[in-house]
């Protein structure tokens, strides 16, 4: 599915990841640890294509694509999605507007008709309650003036629409209390299959509570430092990054 | 954000905005075209051709020779040229019968095909039942359909010439009741020398079945385009009116200076929405309409009510301020507007709200959205009046920018004489972010589709206000106005 070997990126002239290596199968779910600074942000960025960054080294392969050579549009259009950290308002435009025109990007690109009003909400009400909505979530503008969890939320309901083939899902845990961490988690184990890779980037062990990795990396200063499976997650809660950092 | 990524991201809003102009086309077809100059002789030769009765004339010369005593206005954040008045041709007519054409079978199929490919078919049975149209071409009309129709419920809907002749007493009645030749300089031009445009009377307890609509043409070169709207809703009458404008591509600079008046009496409803689309000239600022146009509406009666709905995406410089005089108890008076600025074109618009009658209220709605290197000013005046008691207004200016190089600009104008006013005004200044526009292209969706989601959801609150047909118009508009304008 993915495959990153020796990925070097920098913003502003200043190298935030230096050789990065990964492989991630279809159907596995893989978690990024580490610490602030250590570059999980920069490289979900990278991987989404998101504009300012500097590759100066390294591939990025996606489906045997050079996922580096497509802009951010076609990239999503392919199957690759971001579940964003801080997800942005856009005032006035309904959620409702920004999936259809979403969903049918991505059938355009597949070759297939948009979907017209009727199917399209069927559609859109299964998954509401994939993640415990509201209809009345659809009216509302973009993002505007949801509270923390009802944005995450937000994010999932996209993915499950959107069905992509990689969802990298950055710091989704973050401002979520026990009760949204665990609406969010099911949305997201419901959505793990065979053919769907999910890579989770967290700074904390706690979301791994509820969606189990195959496997976790350790992230420090731009480099996977360390690899193993869930129980890593485990080792690190207790013994912090500095045993990492120690051991590298 | 590092440098080079702002300035790619400037280039890709570049990108974004120029577009091409779908409306710049010319038409071949014979016209009879005055000499450019402007004379007290003009004046006497567009009124002859019109065949025009005696107290017209009459109004036309004074509005002349006042106008022979007025300076261009500078007040408005706008720069241009001084423009040559003797350089215009004041009219330009199409060939056609004298008489003009009886039914669509005389009009120039030349002119059917015009309006085909600008979206407003002429054919009454290719039109969406519900949208009646007066198509002015250059200085007249050339076209007015379901006409017959409408006549049925007394509803006169027909070009201003015509309505000269066919209801003297309205027009003596009604022409410069709102906008007196006297009221400013494009006015005083206007009343001196316009040609034609759309005269509608509702009358007393008679709700219009069908939208009526005026779509001008400026097709001449060195042309000006004078036209002149009068609109009454009498007692308990409604109506919806719509007007659209574009223009050829032309390197040179062209004048429209319109007049529009509208009248409503005790408990009328007039509801006017423009999509303006002159074209804007190019992205050095070369050619492009100059469109000073005063538009005004009294709500002469109680309970009365005018909206003004406008888009303006067009011409070169834009100056126009759709008002409303609340003369009438209770009369309400709205103003919702979107205008778009972008490469070099220059807007300077907004409204006045004239309260003088008790338990009035207005509500005035602008969007800016300036791009390229474009200037684009909100103005409104808000003046309550001595004797309108508990008078109420809600202002809203919001400034949407893209890029570094354009500006947005409001001058709100409040004057209150009565203390039991309620006067709010809101004003915000915002910039399409680099994280809304990544979080669309991660769904999917390109630039130009991010762009054009972004400003509708801005300009919501306006666009509802538009009748559905002119909605999904003004929506593509909108983006096409600012393709090429952010990445």
């Amino acid at each position: 599915m993915l495959e990153i070997k020796n990925l070097h990126a920098s913003i502003d002239g200043k190298e935030i990841l230096r050789g990065i290596n990964l492989t991630v199968n279809a159907g596995e779910v893989h978690a990024i640890m580490g610490p602030n600074g250590s570059g999980k942000s920069t490289l979900s960025n990278v991987i989404a294509g998101r504009d300012g960054y500097e590759i100066t080294q390294g591939t990025v392969t996606y489906k045997g694509e050079n996922l580096l050579q497509l802009k951010a549009e076609e990239r999503a259009q392919r199957g690759v999605f971001l579940a964003f950290q801080y997800p942005v308002e856009i005032p006035g435009v309904s959620n409702i507007y920004l999936l259809k025109a979403a969903l049918n990007a991505v059938r355009k690109y597949q070759g297939l008709d948009d979907l017209d009003a009727i199917d399209f909400l069927t559609l859109v009400r299964s998954k509401l309650e994939l993640v415990k909505m509201d209809e009345e979530f659809l009216h509302r503008g973009v993002n505007e003036g949801f509270s923390g969890g009802e944005k995450k939320r937000n994010e999932i309901l996209q993915m499950a629409l959107l069905e992509p083939s990689l969802a990298i899902l950055d710091e989704t845990d973050s401002g979520l209390d026990i009760d949204a961490l665990k609406t969010v988690s099911d949305g997201v184990n419901a959505l793990r299959s065979s053919d769907r890779s999910i890579v989770m980037i967290t700074h904390y062990q706690r979301l791994l509570d509820y969606i189990v990795p195959d496997f976790v990396h350790v992230l420090s200063e731009g480099q996977i430092v360390k690899t193993g499976g869930k129980e890593l997650a485990l080792e690190l809660e207790a013994k912090g990054y500095s045993w990492v950092n120690k051991n590298a | 954000m590092p440098e080079t990524e702002q300035a790619q991201e400037l280039q890709q809003i570049d990108d974004v905005l120029d577009s091409d102009y779908k409306a710049g086309f010319v038409t071949d077809i014979e016209a009879d075209t005055f000499l450019p100059g402007l004379s007290e002789q003009t004046v006497r030769d567009i009124s002859r051709i019109k065949g025009e009765p005696e107290f017209l004339l009459e109004w036309r010369l004074k509005a002349y020779r006042h106008w022979l005593t007025l300076e261009t206005p500078k007040w408005a954040h706008v720069h241009y040229p001084e423009i040559d008045y003797q350089s215009i041709s004041y009219y330009s007519s199409p060939k056609q019968n004298k008489d003009g054409p009886k039914s669509l079978d005389e009009v120039d199929p030349e002119l059917l095909r015009t309006y085909e490919k600008l979206g407003v078919p002429l054919d009454e049975r290719a039109r969406l039942a519900g949208v009646a149209v007066d198509a002015v071409f250059d200085s007249v009309s050339v076209a007015n359909t379901f006409q017959d129709k409408l006549a049925e419920d007394g509803i006169l809907f027909m070009p201003f010439s015509k309505a000269v002749h066919q209801h003297p007493e309205l027009i003596k009645k009604y022409l410069g009741s709102v906008v007196p030749y006297r009221d400013n300089f494009y006015a005083a031009l206007n009343s001196a020398v316009f040609s034609d445009g759309s005269f509608v009377y509702i009358p007393k307890g008679t709700r219009c079945p069908m939208e009526l609509s005026t779509y001008f043409r400026i097709n001449a070169a060195n042309t000006g385009q004078f036209e002149r709207t009068l609109i009454i809703a009498d007692d308990d009458a409604y109506v919806s009116y719509l007007e659209g404008c574009t223009a050829p591509m032309r390197d040179e600079n062209q004048l429209h200076a319109a007049v529009v008046e509208l009248v409503a009496h005790d408990r009328a409803e007039i509801k006017y929405s423009t999509v303006q689309n002159w074209y804007p000239g190019d992205k050095n600022g070369v050619g492009g309409i100059f469109n000073f146009v005063t538009k005004r509406a009294a709500c002469r009666g109680e309970s009365s009510k005018v909206s003004w709905t406008q888009v303006e995406t067009g011409s070169a410089i834009t100056w126009k301020y759709p008002s409303i005089i609340l003369q009438g108890d209770n009369s309400v008076g709205e103003f919702y507007s979107i205008a778009v600025t972008n490469n070099m074109q220059q807007a300077d618009t907004g409204t006045k709200m004239i309260h003088l009658g008790k338990n009035t209220s207005s509500t005035i709605i602008a969007k800016g959205i300036s791009a390229g290197r474009s200037q684009n000013s909100y103005r409104g005046l808000v003046r309550i009046g001595a004797n309108a008691e508990n008078a109420r207004n809600h202002t809203e200016c919001d400034s949407l920018l893209m890029g570094d190089q354009c500006g947005a600009h409001t001058f709100p104008y409040i004057e209150v004489k009565n203390p039991t006013a309620q006067i709010e005004h809101e004003a915000s200044t915002s910039k399409i972010s680099e994280d809304q526009l990544f979080y669309c292209k991660q769904r999917g969706l390109d630039v130009e589709d991010a762009v054009s989601m972004i400003v509708n959801g801005f300009c919501k609150q306006v666009m509802r206000q538009l009748p559905m047909e002119f909605a999904v118009e003004a929506q593509n508009l909108l983006g096409l106005s600012l393709e090429g304008s952010v990445g």
